[in-house]
């Protein structure tokens, strides 16, 4: 009785075992065939991001090979290393791109790429991830509303760090009624952003952007 | 009637997924907020199912009856990833707005109901068939709830058509209601409910006449078979 059991048992194993083995076998065969298109893709993805928020004509390099990678730091609001990307014009550093993150969204963080000019002023900016109210919080985006473009030339010597806040708390920034809290996470994480580039500016801003270590005041 | 008239006629009307067997409501109300996102997902959930009865079936009389939940639910996992990666890697954009709904479909019930009730004892083509022809009748659903849903909370058709076929398919974005400021409800999960109500509610509706229609030739009636909503 318990031979047959465990004659049973083995057999069932093997086959669940099998199956497994079959499955992972065709999924990782899968993946290394998908790996390289998907990177390109998603290459290709950010690059058409870039172009949207820094001319073409302002820079010479490839932005993808002038990376830097950039630790935890409060004013960014990462919380594991992000992303910097530098663009230089005959190699003179003209701009980098930021990935800042607003925690104080209505719904969870907004994941902002962020261009700033060598001077200190916003290129563009546009949302990369979010989950605001579809219909009330989404017209942060660019496919829904030019809304984000009033960023596109600010700086933190343009406009006073008072101004840097929505119309309704006394701020210069425009917003739409029915969701202020999301445009007020933007325009807080856009400012400190900026922060961020005027205190790391020599670091961002060196010409050989390979070796270098961002001290970010990092006040936790 | 051939069973191969049988099972389509099953999958798009009478065991129709979306509004009669209620086992696809997990992306029947998350993605029918635009008419782009509601049939490609629909597309890929055929394919899945196609693909899962189709493998299911040749092997059933291996697989002992203890462990057949685990596999087959490691076939349709290992499927919807191989799916999943294919589209990331060859239609991107699509990839970034279905994102998370896309690995989602392991969990929708309808794959693994189709696999256990039909390709678990059925062979291989009328398998196929049946998994396709569900997965049709959901992209059915699919389709005219968020036709619904994007007209009455956006006043659109077809946005986002360019995030599938390229910048040029954007001339082809409808505008229904022009200078339309949308109306949330419809966009909103309560929106879906109320969407998928009203589409079970017709779908009764035009059952029961048809019914009538037929009791006066001959007295058969076939009750429509509901199941219960035992859904994710």
């Amino acid at each position: 009785m318990s031979d047959t059991l465990i004659k049973h048992a083995l057999k069932t194993a093997s086959t669940l075992t099998a199956f497994a083995l079959v499955g992972t076998a065709i999924l990782a065969y899968i993946f290394l065939i998908t790996r390289a298109p998907i990177e390109a893709s998603e290459a290709e993805a950010r690059l058409a991001l870039f172009s949207q928020i820094l001319p073409h004509d302002v820079y010479d390099n490839d932005l993808l090979k002038t990376e830097l990678v950039i630790p935890p730091n409060q004013l960014l609001g990462n919380r594991t290393p992000s992303k910097a990307n530098i663009a230089t014009l005959g190699n003179e550093p003209v701009g980098v791109i930021l990935e800042a993150i607003a925690h104080d969204g209505y719904a969870g963080d907004i994941k902002l790429l962020i261009a700033i000019r060598a001077d200190g002023s916003v290129s563009g900016v546009r949302v990369l991830t979010h989950k605001e109210t579809p219909g009330l919080g989404d017209y942060i985006e660019i496919e829904r509303d030019d809304w984000i473009t009033q960023f596109n030339n600010e700086s933190l010597m343009k406009t006073a760090a008072k101004d840097w806040a929505v119309v309704k708390d006394g701020g210069k920034f425009e917003y739409m009624a029915g969701a202020t809290i999301t445009p007020r996470a933007i325009v807080k994480a856009v400012a400190k952003a900026l922060q961020f580039f005027n205190d790391n500016k020599p670091q961002l801003l060196e010409k050989k952007p390979a070796e270098k270590v961002l001290q970010g005041k990092d006040k936790r | 009637m051939s069973i191969y008239k049988e099972i389509t006629l099953n999958g798009i009307w009478k065991q129709n997924p979306g509004v009669v067997q209620l086992l696809g409501l997990c992306p029947t109300l998350a993605v029918t907020t635009s008419v782009v996102n509601g049939v490609s997902l629909g597309l890929a959930t055929v394919l899945v199912m196609a693909a899962a009865n189709g493998a299911i079936s040749p092997v059933r009389k291996y697989v002992p009856n203890e462990i057949r939940v685990p596999v087959f639910i490691l076939v349709i996992a290992a499927l919807v990833t191989v799916i999943d990666l294919s589209i990331n890697a060859f239609a991107h954009p699509l990839h970034k707005v279905l994102g998370i709904f896309i690995p989602l479909i392991v969990v929708n019930c309808i794959v693994l109901a189709r696999v256990e009730s039909f390709a678990a004892k059925n062979a291989p083509i009328p398998s196929i068939l049946d998994g396709f022809m569900m997965g049709i009748g959901l992209t059915l659903v699919l389709a005219l709830l968020s036709g619904m849903r994007e007209v009455i909370g956006k006043g659109t058709l077809f946005s986002g058509l360019d995030l599938v076929f390229g910048p040029s398919a954007k001339q082809f974005v409808l505008t229904v209601i022009p200078d339309y400021h949308g109306f949330l409800l419809a966009v909103l999960p309560p929106g879906a409910f109320l969407g998928l109500g009203m589409l079970i509610a017709a779908r009764n509706w035009i059952d029961i006449r048809n019914k009538a229609k037929d009791s006066t030739h001959e007295g058969h009636t076939t009750e429509a078979e509901f199941h219960p909503a035992l859904n994710t």
